[in-house]
């Protein structure tokens, strides 16, 4: 039993958000070992043209509900999906940003909707199959939401703006396993989700093609060719929209030149996308904006952290200086690559997450 | 788990002990009826006696019986096999239809029929002047859902038929909701087709009819054999269809005070609601309506998350329509009654019927004013 299904009694009702993969179903099976009254929920977010949350998810994860014996429902969140996620997701390239929707897919519908559907059900929890953790400090009575046992599989940094309410409420069951302990369980319980490979890509992007789901949610973007220029304003040729392309990018530039060249920037008020050389996409600063503490009020700064610049980062010493309410700077000890706006900072010390923020703007 | 309350019998409803009795007789009955030996000859028997039995219920000759896999299969059969010998044909129909007349419909404009779908007003019903004034020739076939699944809104039939027919149009009654709480007498009623399910009144699932009026020529829709004198091909599911048949027999003989045991139960469900939440209304009319049905607008709750509220306290309702995936629409039947999408969402049916009693229904009404509270305070909707 890992440490997170203990912060749930025996007998309470837990909700339980099951994606038809085989970390929530496992999720789910721990909170029933644990005694817990479950109530298996399967958020329809996108259309049928989605990969995840489409009826085949949805039938595997009916299909592990009865497996356990749970009650199970699949919930109808299109509707809000469709305007807080998909189409703020358009909007985040069409401005030259690389959103991540997951971040706000987690704080607006697992632990929002979904968690206002629980205390509607009488659940007292709402539980996914996140790798991460959170725990209850017996000393200030808050949660602290950490990474991970299993580094490779830690989502920790998509949770990094919950706030304590939401914190107070979550569940992530499997946070305390690896994943190869998590698909033995699966395999010992016979869940039909046990050998099902990973989903790594965003929920309503089939086949990672982000540009055509851009230009279905807002037409205009297809029709916004402008420029492509170096860092000194010298155009090297002509692209199909900013919303092509991200900071850090190589692929996709239509342009032939003796050096490697990289997309180091996007000026979406000019339409431009701006390329240089590898080194031109370090930076030593970042401006962030949105930023929140998941583990509380915001430490007195400066303050030290480890900070994440995206999913797959391992993190960059660095100094936080607030800048305002909810807005910071940082500085790397060290020049970080590819600091993409529109992108999460996370800050932590050690394996514990303090917060972040939206990357704004870089500098160097 | 705990004793179920079922209030969903439109959904579908249980099967009555005297059906199971029939049905397991007849599985071991097992020719074809189609056979000329003595293992078909009592097949054959299982599957006529059973006819005279619908046939009896709706005061129909045995001849004009069609026995099909339920209504969607017996609305196809009105819609495509009414179509199909009308020539450059006009469908009429509603907007508050059942998918299995309303997808039908679609089709059949898509392959150059013309398809007029009528409004529905608030109370639900249809305007008979504007159905009549729809009617174009005598190409035209009018398809009228008698009593909504949804609302358990009643169509004034005998207005529109007798207009449909002064007409020279064809008239498609889907009764499917009707038949069993409801008299439905196709001798006092001039329909050409009418459409009706097992399972709906405490039969098993997959049986079901459509009725076809002597001597209107009507083409087969399922092809691929004699039976039914040509009108549907395919073994007859001999076992369903005798289930039906004793359906059948039971309606008609407990009718009357069926459909009054299931008023009570329906009105005091009702009263008792209407006393204890607030910020309610009922949807649909309230005087021509299903004895058993009861669609309520619980204003500011999600009807999706009070139905899974009440299921796991025990309770069986039903909101809206299943999507695909297994979640709830908006109900298109509310939709098109002009309900707002918001007050569509927030509504609930319940549907009493054979095994409901009065305690169970006081349950409910302890158990619904709470759970609404809990699910407007969430803010779901």
């Amino acid at each position: 039993m890992s440490t997170t299904a203990k912060l749930a009694e025996p007998g309470e009702r837990i909700l339980v958000a099951m994606s038809g993969g085989v970390d929530s179903s496992v999720a789910a099976a721990l909170l029933v070992e644990r005694g817990c009254e479950v109530v298996g929920v399967t958020m329809h977010l996108a259309g049928e043209a989605s990969r995840c949350c489409s009826l085949d998810d949805a039938d595997d994860a009916r299909r592990v509900a009865e497996k356990l014996g749970i009650r199970f429902y699949v919930a109808n969140y299109t509707r809000q999906f469709r305007g807080e996620v998909m189409e703020a997701f358009a909007d985040e390239y069409l401005a030259g940003r690389t959103p991540i929707p997951c971040v706000t897919c987690n704080r607006r519908f697992k632990f929002r909707h979904l968690l206002d559907r629980a205390r509607a059900l009488g659940a007292s929890a709402v539980a996914t199959g996140h790798y991460a953790r959170v725990e209850r400090d017996p000393s200030s009575g808050r949660r602290r939401l950490r990474a991970a046992i299993d580094p490779a599989k830690d989502q920790s940094y998509f949770l990094f703006d919950l706030d304590q309410a939401q914190l107070e409420k979550a569940l992530f069951p499997v946070g305390g396993m690896r994943k190869d302990e998590v698909r033995a369980h699966a395999r010992r319980l016979g869940l039909a989700t046990a050998e099902k490979p990973e989903s790594q890509e965003i929920c309503f992007v089939p086949d990672g093609d982000y540009a055509s789901v851009v230009e279905k949610l807002r037409p205009e973007a297809a029709t916004r060719t402008g420029e492509i220029v170096d860092t000194r304003g010298r155009v090297l040729g002509r692209h199909r929209g900013v919303h092509r392309f991200t900071v850090g990018q190589r692929r996709g530039l239509g342009i032939s030149a003796t050096q490697r060249l990289f997309v180091v920037g996007l000026d979406a008020a000019a339409n431009r996308v701006v390329v240089g050389e590898a080194d031109d996409l370090l930076a030593r600063k970042a401006t962030l904006e949105g930023v929140t503490w998941v583990a509380g009020a915001p430490p007195a700064d400066p303050i030290r952290a480890t900070v994440r610049v995206r999913y797959r980062h391992e993190g960059a010493p660095a100094e936080l200086r607030l800048t305002g309410e909810s807005s910071a700077a940082v500085d790397f000890d060290q020049p970080v690559r590819a600091v993409a706006p529109g992108q999460a900072a996370v800050f932590y010390q050690g394996d514990v997450v303090l917060g972040g923020g939206w990357i704004a703007g870089s500098g160097r | 788990m705990a004793k179920r309350i079922y209030l969903d019998h439109n959904a579908t409803t249980p099967l009555r002990e005297e059906v199971v009795e029939a049905c397991t007789r007849a599985f071991r009955s097992f020719g074809n009826p189609s056979s000329t030996h003595f293992e078909g000859a009592a097949a054959r028997a299982e599957l006529e006696g059973a006819r005279a039995r619908v046939a009896s219920l709706l005061g129909a000759d045995p001849a004009e019986i069609v026995f099909t896999s339920g209504a969607t299969e017996a609305n196809n059969l009105a819609l495509h096999g009414g179509m199909s010998a009308r020539a450059s044909g006009h469908l009429v129909t509603s907007r508050a239809d059942h998918p299995s007349v309303l997808e039908p419909a679609e089709w059949l404009e898509r392959a150059g029929v013309k398809v007029t779908r009528l409004p529905v007003r608030l109370s639900g019903h249809l305007d008979p002047s504007a159905v009549v004034a729809a009617v174009e020739s005598e190409a035209t076939l009018v398809s009228v859902l008698w009593a909504n699944n949804e609302t358990g809104v009643l169509q004034p039939l005998s207005e529109i038929a007798e207009a449909v027919k002064a007409r020279g149009a064809l008239l498609h009654v889907d009764a499917t909701q009707a038949i069993g709480k409801i008299p439905v007498r196709v001798d006092a009623l001039p329909a050409d087709l009418l459409s009706g399910s097992a399972h709906k009144l405490n039969g098993p699932k997959g049986a079901g009819f459509l009725f076809v009026r002597r001597g209107l020529d009507l083409e087969a829709w399922l092809r691929g054999g004699p039976q039914e004198r040509r009108r549907r091909g395919g073994t007859e599911n001999v076992v369903g269809i005798v289930g039906l048949g004793i359906a059948c027999e039971l309606a008609e003989r407990e009718l009357p005070q069926r459909a009054r045991r299931m008023a009570q139960l329906r009105d005091r469900l009702w009263e008792g609601l209407r006393d204890k939440v607030g910020a309610l209304r009922r949807n649909g009319s309230a005087c021509d309506v299903l004895p058993n049905t009861l669609n309520v607008c619980f204003e500011g709750a999600a009807g999706e998350v009070l139905l899974e509220a009440l299921d796991l306290e025990g309770v069986s309702v039903s909101a809206g329509a299943a999507c695909h995936s297994g979640s709830t629409l908006a109900s298109h039947v509310l939709l098109a009654m002009g309900l707002s999408p918001e007050q569509a969402r927030a509504s609930l049916r319940f549907s009493v019927g054979h095994g409901v009693d009065e305690a169970q229904i006081d349950q409910v009404v302890g158990l619904v004013p709470d759970l609404v509270a809990r699910v407007r305070e969430a803010g779901t909707l």
